[in-house]
C-alpha cells in the first residue's frame, strides 16, 4: 500500500505504539484485498460485547490501552449483550453481566461512546452521500452504503477499533466506485406490505446473489419502502447473503436508473422474485402445532414507529399468560416511547421492552435452557437465520400476526 | 491423493498443517458454532457436532456478519479455535478476524479442493505461497 506522510509518521511511531500496531494490522488486511492506499474516515461504529469477545477480547483491549490507545474520530458502540434492568428476570448469567461491565469500562477508556445501538444511523449519526466511514454490524453497513450512499466495508470489532485509532481504513471494496455498481438485477413482483415481507425479499435475494462483493439492484413493482422496511431489507440481505450494499431503482441515491446503478458492470444474475418465493420463506419452519411461548421483535432494534405499531395493534389487550413477548430498542427510542405513552402501553400489554441490546446477543442458548423456549415467532428474517445456531425453531410472520400470536399464544 | 496441490488467490499468515474440516455450506461463526465449546451446533448443518479445535476449515464462502472478528480471537484465547481457514469467496470480517487472532487464512481456492478432500485429511496451508497441499 502507498502511504502518505501522515501514515508514514504513524508507522514510524509518532502517534504512539497503539496507532503503529493498528496501522500495521490494517496494512496486512489492505494488502490481502489489494488496497493501494488508505482513506480517512469521519466516523466509526464498532461491534463488541462480552458475549462475542470473551476474556480474550478484553485482553486485546487492555493491550491496546497499555500501548496508549485512544480513538481519534467519533466512535460509537453497537448493541451490548446485557440489559441490566431485566438481567435477573431473563436469568442472564453473572459471568456475562460482570464480563460486559468490564468491556464497557475498557471501551470507555478508549474514548468510545457507549450508545449500545445497531440503528445509530436513525438516532445518532447519519453520514452523507459519499462520506467515508468505518462501521461494524452488517445491518448498519448495508443501510449506510445503500440508503445513505456513504462508503464503508464490514469492519469487524478489532478492525473498527484500528480505524478509530488511526482515523483511516484501507481503500478497497465499498470505498471504491467500481465495487458499488450493481451486478445483479432483481425484479420484485411480490407485494411488499410489512417489514417481514422486506426481510423475506432479503432472504430470497441474499441466497441467490450470495457473496460480499455482489450488489443487487432491486426493481420494486408493488411497494413503497419506509426507512424501517429498508433497515430490515439490508439486515436480511447481509444475513443471508453477506451482502453489504443494494440499490433500489428510483429510491436509493445511486440508482436513479438501471444504467446509473449498473455502470456497465457485468451481470451475474437476473431474476424475478414472485409472491410464491416470498410465501416460501414464510412457510419455512411452519409447525403443525400452533402453540407459541416466545415472540421476539428485534434484529435490528426497533424504532419509535415500530414500537408504536405494536402498541396500536394490541389495542389494550394483554399477552397470553403462557407467552413471553420481548422487544428490543435503544435508549433514545425508549425515552421517546416513555414521553409518548408508547412504553406504558407496551408494559401494560405485558411486553418486556429491552434497552441497548439485541436478543440474539443475550446468550439465547442459556435462555433456552432456563426457560425451555424452543419455538420463536418474529417479524425479523435476520433473527430467523441467526437463531438456528442456538437450537431454536424460528417462524417468520408479519408484524400484526406476531402481535396476535403473543396475545393468543398460538399462530394465527 | 497425497501431494495434490490447490492454488489460492489471496493469503495471510504462516504455514500450518492440520486436519481439514470440509463444508459446502457458507460459514459464519455466530450462525454455525457454539463459540464456548468450539462445536458446530447449527441445526441441520452437515458438520453438526464436529469440534473445530486445531482443524483447518475449508468451505466455499461465508455468510452473515461482524461477529467473526471477535469470535476467532475469543476461541483462540480458549484454545478451541481453528488452526487455519480456507475459503472460496471471503468477506473482510473473516480476514480482519483472522489477522487479529493470528490464524492463517487463504481465499480464492481452487474449486477442485471441495471434491478432492475428505474430512479430517491432513493438509498444509501455505498462505504466502498461496498453496494448499494434501499430505
Amino acid at each position: 500500500m502507498l502511504l502518505n506522510d501522515a501514515e508514514r509518521a504513524i508507522r514510524d511511531g509518532s502517534r504512539g505504539e497503539a496507532a503503529r500496531l493498528s496501522l500495521e494490522q490494517q496494512i496486512v488486511v489492505g494488502d490481502f484485498f489489494g488496497a493501494e492506499r488508505f482513506v480517512e474516515v469521519s466516523n466509526v461504529h464498532m461491534m463488541g460485547d462480552y458475549e462475542v469477545m470473551g476474556d480474550a477480547g478484553c485482553d486485546y483491549l487492555k493491550s491496546l490501552l497499555a500501548h496508549g490507545a485512544r480513538v481519534c474520530v467519533p466512535t460509537t458502540r453497537n448493541a451490548q449483550c446485557i440489559e441490566y434492568n431485566h438481567a435477573e428476570r431473563l436469568r442472564q448469567s453473572p459471568a456475562l453481566i460482570e464480563g460486559e461491565k468490564r468491556v464497557r469500562q475498557l471501551l470507555a477508556q478508549l474514548g468510545i461512546l457507549l450508545v449500545d445501538t445497531c440503528i445509530g444511523y436513525h438516532s445518532i449519526y447519519t453520514p452523507r452521500l459519499h462520506e467515508h466511514i468505518a462501521w461494524g454490524d452488517t445491518g448498519t453497513v448495508a443501510y449506510a452504503n445503500s440508503v445513505l450512499g456513504a462508503c464503508t466495508n464490514y469492519e469487524s470489532g478489532p478492525a473498527a477499533i484500528a480505524a478509530a485509532i488511526t482515523g483511516r481504513t484501507p481503500a478497497y471494496g465499498f470505498h471504491l466506485d467500481e465495487c458499488r455498481r450493481a451486478n445483479a438485477r432483481c425484479i420484485i413482483e411480490a407485494e411488499l406490505r410489512d417489514i417481514a415481507d422486506w426481510g423475506a425479499v432479503g432472504a430470497v435475494v441474499g441466497e441467490r446473489v450470495r457473496g460480499y462483493w455482489n450488489v443487487p439492484l432491486l426493481e420494486i413493482r408493488h411497494g413503497n419502502p419506509s426507512p424501517n422496511d429498508l433497515k430490515h431489507l439490508g439486515a436480511s440481505l447481509a444475513s443471508y447473503g453477506s451482502l453489504a450494499m443494494y440499490h433500489i431503482m428510483g429510491i436509493t441515491p445511486e440508482a436513479p436508473s438501471f444504467e446509473a446503478a449498473n455502470g456497465g458492470r457485468e451481470l451475474i444474475a437476473e431474476f424475478t422474485v414472485t409472491q410464491a418465493d416470498i410465501d416460501a420463506v414464510f412457510a419455512r419452519g411452519t409447525p403443525d402445532d400452533g402453540k407459541v411461548n416466545l415472540v421476539v421483535f428485534t434484529a435490528p432494534q426497533l424504532s419509535l414507529v415500530e414500537l408504536d405499531r405494536i402498541a396500536r395493534v394490541a389495542a389494550g389487550r394483554k399477552i397470553h399468560p403462557g407467552t413471553t413477548l420481548l422487544i428490543t430498542t435503544n435508549a433514545m427510542n425508549k425515552v421517546a416511547a416513555e414521553q409518548t405513552g408508547t412504553f406504558a402501553a407496551l408494559e401494560a400489554m405485558g411486553a418486556t421492552v429491552i434497552e441497548g441490546t439485541c436478543w440474539y446477543l443475550m446468550d439465547p442458548l442459556e435462555m433456552q435452557r432456563q426457560f425451555g423456549w424452543k419455538r420463536v415467532v418474529t417479524n425479523s428474517a435476520k433473527l430467523v437465520n441467526i437463531i438456528k445456531a442456538h437450537g431454536y425453531e424460528p417462524v417468520l410472520r408479519p408484524t400484526d400476526d406476531c402481535v396476535e400470536t403473543a396475545i393468543t399464544g398460538r399462530l394465527p | 491423493m497425497r501431494g495434490q496441490q490447490f492454488t489460492c488467490q489471496q493469503g495471510l499468515g504462516e504455514i500450518v498443517e492440520a486436519p481439514a474440516l470440509i463444508s459446502m455450506y457458507t460459514f459464519s461463526p455466530r450462525y454455525d458454532l457454539d463459540r464456548v465449546t468450539g462445536t458446530f451446533t447449527r441445526v441441520g448443518h452437515p458438520l453438526f457436532g464436529e469440534k473445530i479445535a486445531g482443524k483447518i476449515l475449508v468451505c466455499p464462502g461465508v455468510q452473515g456478519g461482524i461477529a467473526g472478528g471477535w469470535a476467532f480471537l475469543m476461541m483462540q484465547g480458549r484454545g478451541i479455535g481453528f488452526a487455519g481457514l480456507i475459503f472460496g469467496k471471503v468477506n473482510p470480517v473473516m480476514v480482519q478476524g483472522a489477522a487479529a487472532a493470528g490464524i492463517p487464512i487463504a481465499a480464492g481456492v481452487d474449486d477442485a479442493i471441495f471434491t478432492a478432500l475428505e474430512n479430517h485429511q491432513l493438509i498444509r496451508l501455505d498462505p504466502k505461497a498461496r498453496r494448499v497441499t494434501q499430505i
